[in-house]
């Protein structure tokens, strides 16, 4: 294993350059050639980790990641922190609302979305041994649990947190927290939402989504991402291949920068990703109004 | 980790050569001798196959045939017999869409038969206008857009020398393609890393598609150096200078290696060199046999 960062991540790596020298490579401000260099290190036999902020590391070298690593074959594991809203101060140039769109459109590339620290750990543990190119999207430091306690986690297996039959919610990385909370509120207004966590959104899971079709209904996706190309699109993609029969909502941020600076709960709010707004447009939609 | 290397040995040059000056200067000239007869069949190849395809790089790839003959026949450990060896030397065709050339070369070198140059710009063909990964024997990995290579081959020299084999990476640019950003972030990469089993050359032709590559680049060499690189300059079509400077790397310990290849776009078909119109034209029938019959092969 070897581990390359786009010069970020004061001290969060101390340790680990501490226990394996030689195996951290600090590659600079440069993240197009830290991906290029990471396909090179795979291709002589190493387990490149490749870390830097979201936009920086999928966006900016995107032609890298799709030539060098996708293209190659090259089992490169892209890692983004600041999923969605998390860099919400840092303003839209940190902001992370395209990158599954791009991500997943790369052949060769699995995309995951973790949705808590627990999580995290299981799908960095299963990406270890994963063969080919991945892109890991991360929350930040901080981010809250939600797991009270290890779920068993298979990349492209999609994990059911609760039971429901009037809907179910489908999330997307660190939204989970909220996601939980949207389905508490529901349950207090009558309404029955299954909770699942589809950390795997490239393979999409198909067998959950024809389950939560099937069993309940409707599938509102809730994501801290662009509804152009996220977990929304992804869901909706499979069902028109796959003739699946059903109601797909998406719930994500929409088409546009945000116009003012702010906490990511502050963004979350203005994107009406909280927990009592999207109650109510699940409610709403649920009794037939628009979405 | 200790990434110095030994100096490189020619492949091409017996352990048991006698050791008297006079011997091995003959040895060489004859070995020259061999790489220029080489290079001309290379040219005769990039020119069939150019017109065949009705492909765009003809300029290009002429530009690059004494470079890769150089590499493959002399200063590149590796065994075409056993192109996956993992200890192997890594080439890394930077400017992809001079692949007609490292095609032909691929070929005289014997890691696939020349049959296999008839698939090349043909539906289902095996070798595309710009080689993908693993396409033939030999390719070792996806080029095309410009910027890319130089950053991978610092990858797989870091990666060797992290395994502690003495395995070296060698990168062909062009010269407009140092234009690209990603040139010096990876020039900035290696530097720092102390890479000095990786060697770039620049195919300096002085032409990129539409302009002459000069009034960007100049002072070349320098700006290689600046980056605490050891730049050296040689005649690109030379392949005595050519093999010696490749053997020479690493000329400081710990410092990259970037060796200036100074090359006349179209060389070896006098019609076609420094004329910008063979960066995009195949050539026409007529075109073919007249380059065929320069080159002093059969039309």
């Amino acid at each position: 294993m070897v581990l390359l960062t786009g010069d970020l991540g004061f001290k969060l790596f101390d340790d680990f350059a501490r226990r394996y020298p030689g195996r951290f490579i600090n590659a600079g401000i440069a993240e197009a050639n830290m991906m290029s260099v990471a396909a090179g290190l795979a291709m002589q036999g190493w387990n490149p980790w490749a870390y830097s902020i979201v936009p920086f590391a999928t966006l900016r070298s995107f032609e890298q990641i799709r030539n060098d690593v996708c293209y190659n074959d090259a089992p490169v594991r892209v890692v983004g922190i600041g999923g969605g809203y998390s860099y919400g101060p840092n303003g839209p140039t940190h902001h992370a609302l395209e990158d599954v769109a791009v991500m997943r459109t790369l052949p060769n590339m699995t995309v995951l979305c973790p949705g808590d620290p627990v999580e995290v750990e299981l799908a960095v543990r299963a990406s270890a041994i994963h063969a080919g190119p991945l892109y890991l999207r991360l929350g930040r430091a901080g981010d809250p649990v939600v797991h009270q306690s290890k779920p068993n986690f298979q990349i492209g297996r999609a994990i059911e947190l609760s039971g429901g039959t009037d809907c179910s919610l489908v999330s997307m990385g660190g939204i989970l927290p909220v996601a939980r909370k949207t389905a508490e509120v529901l349950a207090a207004r009558g309404i029955s939402a299954r909770l699942i966590s589809m950390h795997t959104v490239k393979p999409i899971d198909g067998e959950t989504i024809r389950r939560c079709l099937a069993e309940t209904g409707a599938i509102f996706t809730i994501e801290e991402h662009s509804l152009i190309g996220g977990l929304g699109s992804a869901i909706g993609e499979w069902m028109v291949a796959n003739g699946a029969v059903g109601r797909l909502h998406s719930l994500g941020t929409a088409d546009e920068f945000a116009h003012s600076c702010g906490s990511q709960a502050f963004l979350q709010q203005k994107a009406g990703l909280t927990a009592e707004s999207l109650a109510d447009r699940i409610a709403r939609t649920l009794r037939g109004h628009p979405c | 980790m200790n990434r110095s290397l030994a100096a490189p040995q020619s492949a091409a040059t017996p352990a048991n050569a006698l050791p008297v000056e006079a011997g091995l200067r003959a040895l060489a000239g004859a070995h020259a001798d061999r790489l220029r007869e080489i290079a001309r069949r290379a040219r005769g190849l990039v020119v069939k196959m150019a017109h065949d395809g009705r492909t765009p790089h003809v300029g290009s790839a002429l530009s690059s045939v004494d470079i890769l003959v150089a590499l493959y026949f002399s200063a590149l450990r590796i065994n075409p017999q056993a192109p996956l060896d993992p200890d192997r030397d890594r080439f890394v065709m930077s400017k992809g869409h001079g692949c007609m050339a490292l095609y032909a070369v691929l070929s005289e070198a014997g890691f696939f038969p020349p049959s296999i140059l008839d698939e090349y710009a043909v539906n289902g063909g095996r070798l595309a206008e710009h080689p993908g990964p693993g396409c033939v024997p030999g390719i070792e990995l996806a080029t095309g857009s410009l910027g890319h290579g130089l950053s991978v081959g610092a990858g797989l020299a870091l990666g060797a020398g992290m395994r502690g084999i003495g395995a070296r990476s060698f990168v062909l640019l062009s010269d407009g393609e140092c234009q690209e950003g990603t040139i010096w972030e990876a020039a900035c990469f290696a530097a720092v890393n102390r890479l000095d089993n990786l060697v770039a050359i620049v195919d300096y032709n002085g032409l990129s598609a539409m302009q002459s590559t000069l009034p960007a680049l100049e002072p070349l060499a320098d700006k290689w150096r600046a980056f605490g690189w050891e730049a050296v300059e040689v005649g690109g079509h030379d392949l005595e200078q050519l093999t010696a400077a490749l053997e020479s790397a690493p000329r400081r310990q710990h410092a990259p290696t970037a060796i200036i290849a100074h090359t006349l776009k179209g060389r070896g078909v006098s019609f076609m060199e420094s004329d910008l119109e063979w960066h995009y034209r195949p050539p026409s029938d007529e075109d073919l046999r007249k380059a065929r019959l320069e080159l002093g092969l059969t039309p």
